[in-house]
């Protein structure tokens, strides 16, 4: 019964959005305002319905009703509380409805929040977001009913994949689809501008907080995913070039080129045109992922179960949202005209090179994802194309993009004069220059990879920090109008300064990882101590336990550091025995400057020993600390008082801004 | 199967079932020479695993991945470059083996494509920035009547504060 009020309630939220896709568009070119105030109402209705429909199948879920398919195939009653919820979205249905209703959230905030965009405006972009959502919710309809009962009913479920039955389920796709379907706005912003025929700089202003809420839930999602990866996966790794990986690295790409062009045309009225481009480009890429993910198309470890209809119907989607906004673009982009004029040393210019690198980056990552398709297609040739291919071709346009990204905000807009520039990045090189050379001196093994990777990080950070120290006219002696000034600088100052700090805090952690983690594999005795890098590490012994839905053996390791001992490690092997899978638990101490990390492999047949994998990874918490920087730098900038003032200014003097 | 058969069960698939977690690399694999160990790994990660979904033979713990991380250790003990060993698992297994496609054919549009896109970009840039160097010098138009009422809007909106109270004062 609950199970068909939530069927019930995406049918109605269907039909609400074709009364959304039609209604406010058809006010919106007459100019009927309570045409385009239905509008409003159908997002938020949108909205409700889509909530009950998950709602209810979340209800399934906890209550186990295995008469609904996808319980059936995905929980089981055993499973802990938190995996029966998470499990909602751990399967190709759940995941689609939870991605229809984070994209009628969307709406109803746009309908919500969006006081201050004028009224036709507004009702144009809400039809557009709900030919989207009517896009996907027929897709769900379809194709992929979470609803869909299962006669006669098991009595068990087939219980979750275990990789799954960990919190990163939790966090990890609901930021991720926060981020893709976030950036559906930015795209019905684009395509609503498009079809007036008009993108000025208060556009791009209405735009910026939409995108840059997306990127940053994006931003959070994929370094979470690396995160779960990392101690999931039982080896460490962090990023590994697979497809569906790729997939959401090309969005956050592109929405990082489109945050930084819709600067400029906020602030100089110029790469209009360019700007409108990136926003249909950003949610095309969203889109392609989900296409990726869910038809099976290129294998993956990410794959949901392969269903070609399901792919077709995408591709579909994809064609006529992406196609159809391409076409509108090349009718209408003579039509955006740029006014601003500047020369060729200029923050303009700056940002322009940064969008030319961020989009090259994303080709690479897109035609490499897409060589072993194009090239059976095309010559009949398999390949496959891995991450020593995409760290080769991938590393050097990053590095490019390091190395000009603190020129940045050093230049003026139109005119800028680049010795100026160098001058105020003096400090900043010499340091960076230091702290390599320091590197370098201080390893042993002689490669330049850690050094370079340590003068890039700093060269980021002390560029940021001379960012802030030359915008806040730091003066050592008068330490009181300093901080007076410090405390001055806008929130958007200083999250412009954090992000790019942190994208050197990742660098940093990128490159000690990969040039200086140790490594050991060894057979130990029970009893036996060994050593690996400045650590001893005392192999207890193996026990035997069973948990909820799940049998595992555990090894208890006494991590020792000159003696002392500062840690115990129990890392685990786990046999889901209904879902006929095994897991490892990595077991990871985790520090400031490395983490040791821990996997217990096999017991050997010959002589009682365990198979025992350590390694000592440096610096390897500052991979996912620069991203949480990245992100944090973009929430400061949110809460800047100018984006704040729109907001609030736009609510309470509404008359006044239906003037364009 | 109830709880209470496990330990049986548990016995098999630990203990004497082949493995198909990621452990990768075995302790008795590894080669007494680090040197030569060093090579098999770095090989090792440019060499798919075919049966698996989408890793290297260094990360994967299928019995295929353990065959071929054990042959390409027995080829660096034959003496084999690092080249003639890929070549030779490359005639095996075809191309489709390899993580690093070869540079040459069609595999070449992969590896300059991006650098065409990027020189394009370049170029289009520059011819971008000239046309707009050149209004830097010319006096702007003044503003259209629609250009006015925009700025006047952005302007309320940077001084939002102020034309708050007002409005609402």
């Amino acid at each position: 019964m609950i199970a068909e009020l939530g069927h019930f309630a995406l049918i109605l939220a269907l039909f609400a959005a074709v009364f959304q896709v039609v209604v406010p568009f058809i006010g919106a070119s007459t100019g009927w305002a309570s045409w385009m105030k239905f509008g409003q109402v159908t997002a938020s209705a949108q909205f409700i319905l889509c909530l009950a429909a998950f709602a209810s199948l979340t209800a399934s879920f906890v209550v186990s009703d295995y008469s609904v398919a996808i319980v059936a195939m995905n929980s089981h009653s055993a499973k802990p509380l938190l995996y029966k919820i998470t499990g909602v979205w751990g399967n190709h249905e759940g995941s689609m409805l939870l991605w229809v209703l984070i994209l009628t959230l969307f709406g109803a905030c746009v309908a919500w929040y969006g006081s201050n965009l004028r009224d036709e405006f507004k009702s144009r972009v809400l039809a557009v977001q709900a030919a989207i959502s009517l896009a996907f919710l027929t897709f769900i309809e379809f194709t992929s009913n979470p609803f869909k009962r299962l006669l006669p009913p098991p009595f068990e479920g087939e219980d979750l994949n275990p990789l799954l039955q960990d919190p990163g389920l939790a966090f990890h796709p609901p930021f991720l689809y926060l981020g893709y379907v976030g950036l559906s706005i930015t795209f019905s912003f684009a395509v609503a501008a498009l079809i007036e025929g008009n993108v000025s700089s208060l556009w791009a202003r209405w735009m910026r907080p939409w995108t840059l809420a997306s990127w940053i839930f994006l931003t959070i999602g994929i370094a979470g995913g690396s995160w779960w990866a990392y101690y999931e996966l039982g080896w460490g790794g962090w990023w590994f070039w697979d497809p569906v990986e790729n997939a959401s690295l090309m969005p956050w790409l592109i929405a990082t080129a489109l945050l930084h062009s819709a600067i400029v045309c906020e602030k100089r009225d110029t790469l209009k045109s360019w700007t409108v481009l990136l926003a249909i480009l950003a949610f095309t890429l969203s889109l392609t992922g989900t296409f990726l993910v869910r038809s099976g198309i290129i294998t993956s470890v990410h794959a949901f179960a392969n269903d070609p209809t399901r792919g077709i119907f995408i591709l579909a989607i994809l064609g006529v949202f992406s196609g159809g906004a391409l076409v509108l673009y090349t009718l209408r982009a003579r039509s955006l005209t740029a006014h601003g004029a500047f020369s060729f040393v200029s923050r303009e210019t700056a940002l322009i090179t940064n969008n030319i690198l961020l989009v090259v980056a994303t080709f690479v990552v897109f035609v490499g994802t897409f060589w072993p398709l194009i090239s059976e297609i095309l010559f009949d040739r398999n390949v496959s194309v891995g991450p020593p291919y995409f760290e080769r071709a991938f590393t050097p346009i990053f590095v490019l993009l390091a190395v000009i990204l603190p020129f940045g905000p050093l230049l003026s807009w139109k005119r800028a004069s680049s010795g100026k520039a160098m001058r105020k990045l003096r400090v900043a090189l010499l340091l960076s220059v230091s702290a390599g050379s320091f590197t370098w001196v201080y390893q042993t093994d002689g490669r330049m990879l850690g050094p370079l990777g340590f003068l890039l990080s700093a060269w980021l950070i002390f560029g940021a920090l001379s960012d802030l120290w030359l915008r806040a006219n730091v003066r050592i002696r008068d330490f009181r109008s300093t901080a007076r000034r410090i405390r001055s600088l806008s929130r958007a100052n200083w999250g412009r300064a954090i992000a790019h700090a942190g994208l050197g805090v990742t660098i940093l952690g990128i490159a000690a990882i990969t040039a200086w983690e140790i490594e050991d594999i060894r057979v130990a005795q029970p009893g036996e101590t060994f050593e690996v890098g400045a650590y001893q590490l005392r192999f207890e012994g193996i026990s035997q336990k069973e948990r909820a839905n799940y049998l595992f053996v555990q090894a208890e390791l006494t991590l020792m550091k000159r003696g002392n001992v500062i840690g115990l490690l129990t890392p685990e092997r786990r046999l889901y025995p209904v879902a006929r899978m095994q897991t490892t638990e990595a077991a990871i101490d985790l520090g400031f400057l490395r983490d040791v990390y821990v996997v217990i492999g096999e017991r050997q047949p010959n002589n009682g020993g365990w198979a025992i994998k350590t390694y000592v990874k440096p610096l390897a918490n500052w991979i996912w600390g620069g991203a949480l920087m990245t992100a944090f730098g973009g929430l400061l900038s949110l809460a800047d008082r100018r984006l704040r003032v729109a907001y609030r200014f736009g609510k309470r003097k509404r008359s006044a801004t239906h003037a364009i | 199967m109830r709880y209470r058969d496990m330990p049986a069960f548990l016995a098999i698939c630990i203990f004497i079932a082949p493995l198909n977690f990621a452990f990768a690399v075995e302790p008795h694999e590894i080669l007494a020479d680090p040197a030569q160990e060093a090579r098999a790994r770095e090989i090792s990660q440019n060499l798919r695993c075919l049966v698996c979904q989408n890793e290297s033979i260094d990360e994967s713990s299928a019995p295929l991945a353990h065959d071929l991380r054990e042959l390409v250790r027995e080829l660096i003990i034959g003496g084999l470059s690092d080249h003639e060993i890929l070549d030779h698992i490359q005639s095996r297994y075809g191309e489709f083996v390899l993580l690093n496609p070869r540079p040459s054919g069609s595999n070449l549009i992969l590896y300059l494509s991006s650098p065409v896109l990027l020189a394009v970009g370049i170029a289009l840039a520059s011819l971008y920035i000239k046309r707009r160097r050149k209004g830097l010098n010319v006096r702007q138009a003044s503003l259209s009547r629609e250009e006015k009422r925009e700025l006047k809007i952005l302007l309320d909106l940077n001084r939002g504060k102020n034309s708050d109270q007002e409005s609402s004062g």
